[in-house]
């Protein structure tokens, strides 16, 4: 079973990661405040970035498995949930390394990290309710449905405290970090952590696809395993 | 299908009778409900006492010694309560359609299956509404807040139309599994997100008495939900029911 | 009336029907009989358009069910071993709720007939739920032919019905027959099933193993011909 592109996608995400560490540990500018804190910021924004786009692999593979009925598009959007959960999951917890030094808290609730509290549980929820059920054609159908459904709502949630924190002054003013704005010690700084990020992100999109790759490839011999056993025994 | 002149009013835009009966199926479905209801008052009366009990654990909860303490967590409380009696309504009218297979019955009919959503939709709405006219004035006798305005009870209807919506929609796919009710909240609180901070947030500014343009956003953000919301699970509805 | 085509439904890596041919002419009441698994109630529901085929053609009165199966509805009657019935809900009332969703005209009307036709008037007005097994599946039919279908399926309706509901429910149901409608009826009971056909069918591992008008068959060759396909 030779996977030739697989393991090229793995090598390349591979090479892409640790060029990435490279870059952000050696590369990328000193932050004024955080200093040497704030490098975790570009895992956990490429990261987090990777979760939600995740959430739009499986809107799209729930849209097309219900105007088509193709088992592999229910494949593709349970596999891009899982791995979407994981990457949220990192996020989370990158993003409680970085605020703990930085606002001396654990966790806020602003626009940016509900919306991704919320999206992890609307993940959660997904996987809760696909393993409630037996009937593969409804677990499709009904994971889909949800999909869409849960899809819809994290735009409005963003919105909705969005506007409770423009009511609301921001709870950390003093830190500057706080609005987003980072200040760097060299000159170049804003644009030499822009191209970091970017490369950042463009490295954990690789794995993420990668990471899909894989999981979709393993769902579908489990299918075929499960046809298998099905002609064996009937 | 002409009914003399008793519906005139209707007759302007609709070129056949098909819109009247659409409309006259989804009313039979509510009333079916109301029917079925009204025999056991099984539904009214837990979401009741589910509710009088959440004011009376709230009452011991909060320390509501400071007017500022009172305005700021009635409203969470209020739609906390809102939400999770609403709940209770949900599950048991969609499993009531599970039972002895009714729902089957229902898709055996040629009613359209949007007709079928909006009925079951919109009943589990005004089943939420009673329960709220109940809600508003204990919550004004025992927590001494001016909650029966008109502002209040517009956001009450916006939201509860929304949170209705949506939960009869995971609802009617909750039943469907091994794990049922159990399952809803589960789906519903994260979709429900939205909608829930955009009342708590109106309603907070309808209570204290400031003017609409200060917390008219979360009016918008609310009716945008709405909108957004049925229309989105009315088209997926269809998916659920047909197998 | 019913026209059935390479019908195939699978779920998953399960496949319950198999390339299945039917074809039903107006009028004739069908046994459809074969061991637990067969197919038989997939095969059912489908024709009663809450399932939908995985490939395969279903015509009913003409009506191709993938296009548009809401005006074969409107022909369609469904009695189940579940009764889908409302038990809070008067057994009049139930049957006006019907109604209503299939616009019969004359409502009022009808459930009384209905009703005297399947020997329920008297319990108009009592609640489902204090209905014994065998009350609740006749009402279950006065709730199927109440919208005059003229294609009627009928999936084990004895299930659970001792000798003397049986045999009401017999009565009444060749009273239903005879008004001129087709009739697929699945059931375990091999000599009620015959008894009452115009052709069997033999359902085996999702395909038409075996079929045969009555008249060409008496009870042993049937149960020997049941035998041979099924084991």
């Amino acid at each position: 079973m030779n996977d030739r592109t697989g393991t090229t996608l793995a090598i390349i995400s591979g090479a892409l990661v640790v060029i990435a560490l490279g870059l952000v540990f050696l590369w990328a500018p000193v932050e004024v405040t955080m200093k040497e804190v704030q490098r975790i910021f570009y895992f956990h924004v490429a990261v987090d970035w990777v979760g939600f786009l995740a959430f739009f692999v499986t809107l799209v593979a729930s849209v097309m498995y219900l105007r088509t009925h193709e088992r592999k598009w229910d494949i593709a959007a349970l596999s891009s949930v899982e791995i979407g959960a994981l990457f949220l999951t990192l996020g989370a917890m990158t993003g409680s390394l970085w605020a703990r030094p930085v606002w001396n808290t654990w966790w806020t609730w602003d626009a940016r990290l509900t919306t991704v509290a919320i999206t992890w549980l609307v993940y959660l929820a997904y996987l809760m309710l696909r393993g409630a059920i037996d009937d593969p054609q409804r677990q499709a159908r009904f994971s889909a449905v949800y999909g869409i459904v849960s899809f819809v709502t994290v735009p409005l949630t963003f919105a909705s405290v969005f506007f409770l924190r423009t009511i609301h002054p921001a709870l950390f003013a003093s830190s500057t970090a706080a609005q987003g704005r980072m200040q760097f010690e060299t000159g170049l700084g804003s644009a030499k952590m822009g191209m970091t990020l970017t490369f950042c992100v463009i490295a954990f999109t690789v794995v993420y696809i990668t990471l899909l790759r894989m999981r979709i490839k393993l769902e579908r011999t489990a299918d075929r395993v499960a046809k298998l056993q099905q002609e064996l025994v009937g | 299908m002409t009914n003399g002149t008793r519906n005139t009013y209707f007759v302007l835009r609709v070129p056949s009778g098909t819109s009247m009966t659409y409309l006259r199926k989804i009313a039979a479905i509510i009333a079916k409900d109301i029917a079925a209801e009204l025999r056991t008052r099984e539904m009214l009366s837990s979401m009741g006492v589910f509710s009088i009990l959440v004011i009376i654990v709230f009452n011991f909860a909060l320390e509501l010694t400071e007017r500022q303490i009172v305005e700021t967590t009635i409203p969470g409380a209020l739609w906390v309560t809102i939400i999770f009696a609403g709940m209770l309504g949900l599950n048991r009218s969609l499993s009531v359609e599970l039972d002895k297979g009714c729902l089957d019955g229902l898709l055996l009919t040629p009613v359209d299956r949007s007709a079928i959503f909006f009925g079951k939709a919109f009943g589990n709405a005004l089943f939420m509404f009673v329960v709220e006219v109940i809600l508003l004035p204990l919550f004004v006798v025992f927590f001494n807040v001016p909650l029966i305005q008109p502002w209040v009870m517009a956001i009450l209807v916006l939201g509860t139309v929304g949170y209705a919506g949506v939960g009869t929609l995971l609802s009617s796919m909750a039943v469907n599994t091994r794990a049922r009710e159990v399952l809803l909240p589960i789906l519903l609180f994260p979709v429900a997100m939205p909608m829930l901070i955009a009342a708590v947030k109106a309603t907070s500014g309808a209570m204290t008495g400031l003017p609409v343009s200060e917390w008219q956003q979360w009016l918008s953000l609310l009716i945008v939900f709405d909108v957004i919301l049925i229309t989105v699970s009315v088209m997926v509805f269809d998916y659920v029911v047909e197998e | 009336m019913i026209e059935v085509k390479a019908l195939v439904k699978s779920f998953g890596p399960t496949t319950a029907l198999r390339g299945v041919n039917l074809s039903v002419p107006e009028g004739q009441f069908v046994t459809l009989v074969g061991p637990n698994g067969a197919g038989k109630t997939t095969l059912l529901r489908i024709l009663a358009t809450l399932s939908r085929p995985t490939r395969g053609l279903v015509k009913i009165a003409g009506h191709d069910l993938a296009k548009g199966a809401a005006e074969a509805r409107r022909k369609i009657g469904l009695v189940s071993h579940q009764t889908l019935l409302y038990g809070d809900l008067a057994a009049e009332e139930n049957l006006r709720f019907y109604g209503r969703m299939y616009d019969v005209a004359d409502l009022d009307t009808r459930i009384t007939q209905v009703l005297e036709m399947v020997g329920l008037a008297h319990r108009r007005r009592d609640p489902v739920r204090t209905f014994s097994r065998g009350m609740q599946q006749r009402l279950a039919i006065a709730r199927a032919v109440l919208h005059r279908p003229s294609l009627m399926l009928l999936d084990e309706p004895y299930t659970g019905l001792d000798q003397d509901a049986a045999a009401r429910l017999e009565a009444v149901m060749s009273g239903v027959g005879t008004e001129g409608r087709t009739v697929v009826m699945t059931t375990h009971d091999l000599e009620r099933g015959l008894a009452v056909a115009d052709r069997v069918v033999i359902l085996a591992r999702g395909r038409v193993a075996f079929e045969a008008q009555r008249s060409e068959l008496d009870g042993a060759a049937f149960m020997a011909a049941y035998r041979k396909y099924t084991q």
